[in-house]
């Protein structure tokens, strides 16, 4: 909150306070900013150099044989490449829809779905990776029917994007102007509801008539790269909408109605209203969604499997390698994940001026109340 | 219509892929093992596309022997497993995922190679520790992990109860000196790795127990800060190795998976495993390494203290059993 608004009052005792701990002695002063320091370069910044030091103790020729001669290692970062994006995608498209979802509609169980989204934060990483083992193992709900005719499900799978894509396709194609809205569109709830289930009845039932999909295979889903997937976008699924949540409620709803109101349909109203507004939320969402999926152990560990060269992400390879004693080579691949959070930080700290805070955007200044 | 073809290129994909996968073998090992198998697959794949044709890739899955069973019970699909201990097979066996009678498929009840609990002291061994009593001298401090959760515990408590009785020493003997020598471990490490770690990074402790093949790669990585002492008598380890039933069955693996098990205890790999500080099954191989490489050790089975594994583990290890009874966690 800038000082000029209503809350002057409410912090008149404020800069009272403020002057007497700027005027603490000077020893108080420099013994706390001291402390700071030692204490950060003891945690942070002697490790961290350290790992540099010890990637590269047996020279930069050494170091890259470390992080490309070896097949299990180059193995390793390519699957990180292939997981995290597939999973920041999934954590994009579903952050957005909640982050929607609640900041622009009041509806039962709201509450309840923002706490949700938090869950993955306070549930132990451990545990989520066992709770996927418990779904899908063996012993688990669907591990026995997984195993003996796993891809009998895709079918209904693959048809639910499709219907998906008919209901965007509908409402793209939908006369702006009431008065030209005739046949299905007269009756939108009915052909949506008419059209969706034949799509999908349409989908399912040709790919089960061509065989689209081998019978009787097992499916594998964890100790696989699906598993590593699903761990990975559960652990790192409230980064997006978390920080879309605050931004979108900041900048309300008014912008949106102006464009409705103008005769905006709903997909130029996002692209041309919402996203300008969120973007840079967005990418900073990304961006820590991003840092937490290359870098997540404790999920993964637990699906992974630890098959050399197929289901070892560059976390998992590293304790891996450190356990084969093979020093200089964990420490290479550990110095290429610290440089990505190196350069996540730098990205952080740049958008960080550029995300648009409660007080700077023009609706909020006049508008207090709005998005509340 | 175009999407169908989609689709049908993209199952025809995935079908060729799993023919393809035909002849992948996974094995799933304990987390020492990794370069042992690395040089017998290596092996074994070029004798076997040269006496068959089939080229086979054999992928290979290393951690806890524990968690490694977990995985293969939860569905890790593992054609053949070579894990640390009798314990862990029994697991899976349980399961069905392995016919009961898989511990007699293999020669040597299924055991190509075996190991034992060796010492490893600090260079020039200044504390003079040559058997297990020395362990329990005054002012040797002793480094094992815990027996709880780490399967070298274990067995190293298994070796240091067996070390007594085998000796003629009664369950009180017995009970006396494990209590004395778990008052002597600084730091119980939860893992294997992690006593390696405090004994040789942070150079706490006078000894470290290990398994033989460890203490030989802790001692070399060392570079003659470390030596290995061969008590007169140890306990026998014995990693099984089995072929998954369910799993090479449904796979279709079945042949070459046992082909890939029983060339373990050809001449070949056996000279394999001695060079990596395994001993071999084969008598004239390791003749050929006891002494140099191998000290000798008197090894006795676990059924010399116990009916077998389980029943060792619940007696000692378990739940009530001996380790709770003499462990006080330090500060209490």
């Amino acid at each position: 909150m800038s000082a000029d608004g209503p809350s002057v009052g409410h912090r008149a005792t404020a800069p009272g306070s403020i002057r007497q701990a700027q005027q603490d002695p000077a020893w108080v002063r420099w013994g706390l900013i001291s402390i700071a320091i030692t204490v950060v370069v003891i945690l942070v910044v002697i490790p961290v150099i350290n790992i540099f030091v010890s990637a590269l103790s047996e020279g930069f020729g050494v170091y890259c044989d470390n992080l490309f001669a070896d097949s299990d290692t180059r193995d390793s970062i390519m699957l990180t490449l292939t997981v995290v994006p597939i999973a920041l995608v999934a954590n994009l498209i579903f952050g957005l829809a909640a982050a929607w979802a609640i900041a622009r509609f009041e509806f039962p169980g709201r509450t309840l779905l923002t706490a949700l989204i938090d869950l993955p934060f306070s549930v132990s990483p451990v545990v989520a990776g066992l709770m996927f083992v418990l779904i899908f193992g063996l012993q688990g709900y669907l591990g026995p029917f997984l195993r003996r005719d796993g891809y009998a499900v895709m079918p209904y799978l693959t048809s639910l994007p499709a219907v998906v894509v008919f209901i965007v396709t509908f409402f793209l194609l939908q006369p702006r102007r009431e008065k030209e809205r005739r046949g299905p569109w007269k009756h939108p709830k009915l052909a949506l509801l008419a059209g969706s289930a034949f799509v999908f009845g349409l989908f399912c039932f040709g790919q089960q008539y061509f065989e689209v999909w081998p019978r009787n295979q097992s499916l594998k889903i964890i100790f696989a790269t699906p598993g590593l997937v699903l761990a990975t976008a559960f652990v790192t699924f409230p980064f997006v909408a978390r920080e879309l949540i605050p931004v979108m409620e900041a900048v309300g709803p008014d912008e949106e109605l102006a464009a409705v109101s103008l005769g905006a349909n709903g997909w130029q109203m996002f692209w041309t209203v919402t996203v300008p507004n969120i973007r840079w939320g967005l990418v900073y969402g990304i961006i820590l969604c991003n840092a937490r999926a290359v870098g997540e152990f404790g999920a993964v560990y637990v699906v992974s499997g630890h098959i050399a060269g197929q289901t070892d992400t560059m976390p998992l390879r590293i304790e891996k390698l450190f356990q084969e004693y093979n020093l200089p080579g964990s420490f290479a691949v550990a110095s290429v994940l610290t440089l990505l959070a190196i350069f996540t930080l730098i990205a952080k700290i740049k958008l960080e001026r550029k995300v648009p805070s409660a007080d700077d955007h023009p609706a909020m200044r006049n508008a207090p109340e709005a998005g509340k | 219509m175009k999407r169908l073809f989609a689709a049908a290129a993209m199952s025809a994909l995935l079908a060729g892929g799993v023919a393809a996968t035909e002849t992948t073998l996974l094995n799933v090992s304990y987390d020492p093992t990794r370069e042992l198998w690395r040089d017998i697959n290596a092996n074994f794949t070029r004798l076997y596309e040269k006496q068959t044709g089939i080229k086979v890739t054999i992928k290979q899955s290393h951690g806890g022997s524990s968690t490694q069973a977990r995985a293969v019970i939860d569905g890790l699909d593992a054609d053949v497993v070579t894990l640390a201990s009798y314990l862990d097979d029994d697991a899976i066996s349980k399961t069905g995922l392995m016919r009961a009678d898989w511990i007699d498929r293999f020669p040597n009840r299924s055991l190509p190679y075996t190991s034992t609990v060796v010492f490893v002291v600090r260079k020039g061994n200044p504390k003079g520790i040559t058997d297990w009593p020395d362990l329990v001298k005054p002012g040797v401090e002793v480094i094992t992990p815990n027996p709880k959760t780490s399967g070298n515990g274990y067995l190293s408590f298994f070796a240091a109860w067996g070390s007594v009785i085998v000796r003629g020493g009664s369950r009180q003997d017995a009970i006396d000196f494990v209590t004395r020598l778990y008052k002597q471990v600084p730091v119980l490490d939860s893992g294997a790795r992690g006593a390696t770690t405090t004994f040789v990074q942070k150079r706490i402790g006078d000894v470290h127990l290990a398994w033989e093949n460890e203490a030989h790669l802790e001692v070399r990585e060392a570079k003659g800060d470390l030596e290995i002492v061969n008590p007169p008598i140890s306990i026998l380890a014995e990693p099984h190795v089995a072929v998954v039933d369910e799993n090479v069955d449904r796979r279709k693996t079945r042949e070459i998976a046992e082909a890939y098990l029983t060339y373990t205890y050809s001449d070949e790999a056996q000279e394999i495993f001695a060079r990596h500080f395994y001993r071999p099954n084969n008598e004239a191989v390791l003749k050929k390494y006891l002494g140099t490489v191998f000290g000798d050790i008197q090894r006795f089975p676990i059924t010399a203290i116990a009916r077998d594994f389980p029943d060792a583990h619940k007696q000692f290890i378990g739940e009530g059993g001996v380790f709770d009874t003499i462990y006080k966690p330090k500060g209490q």
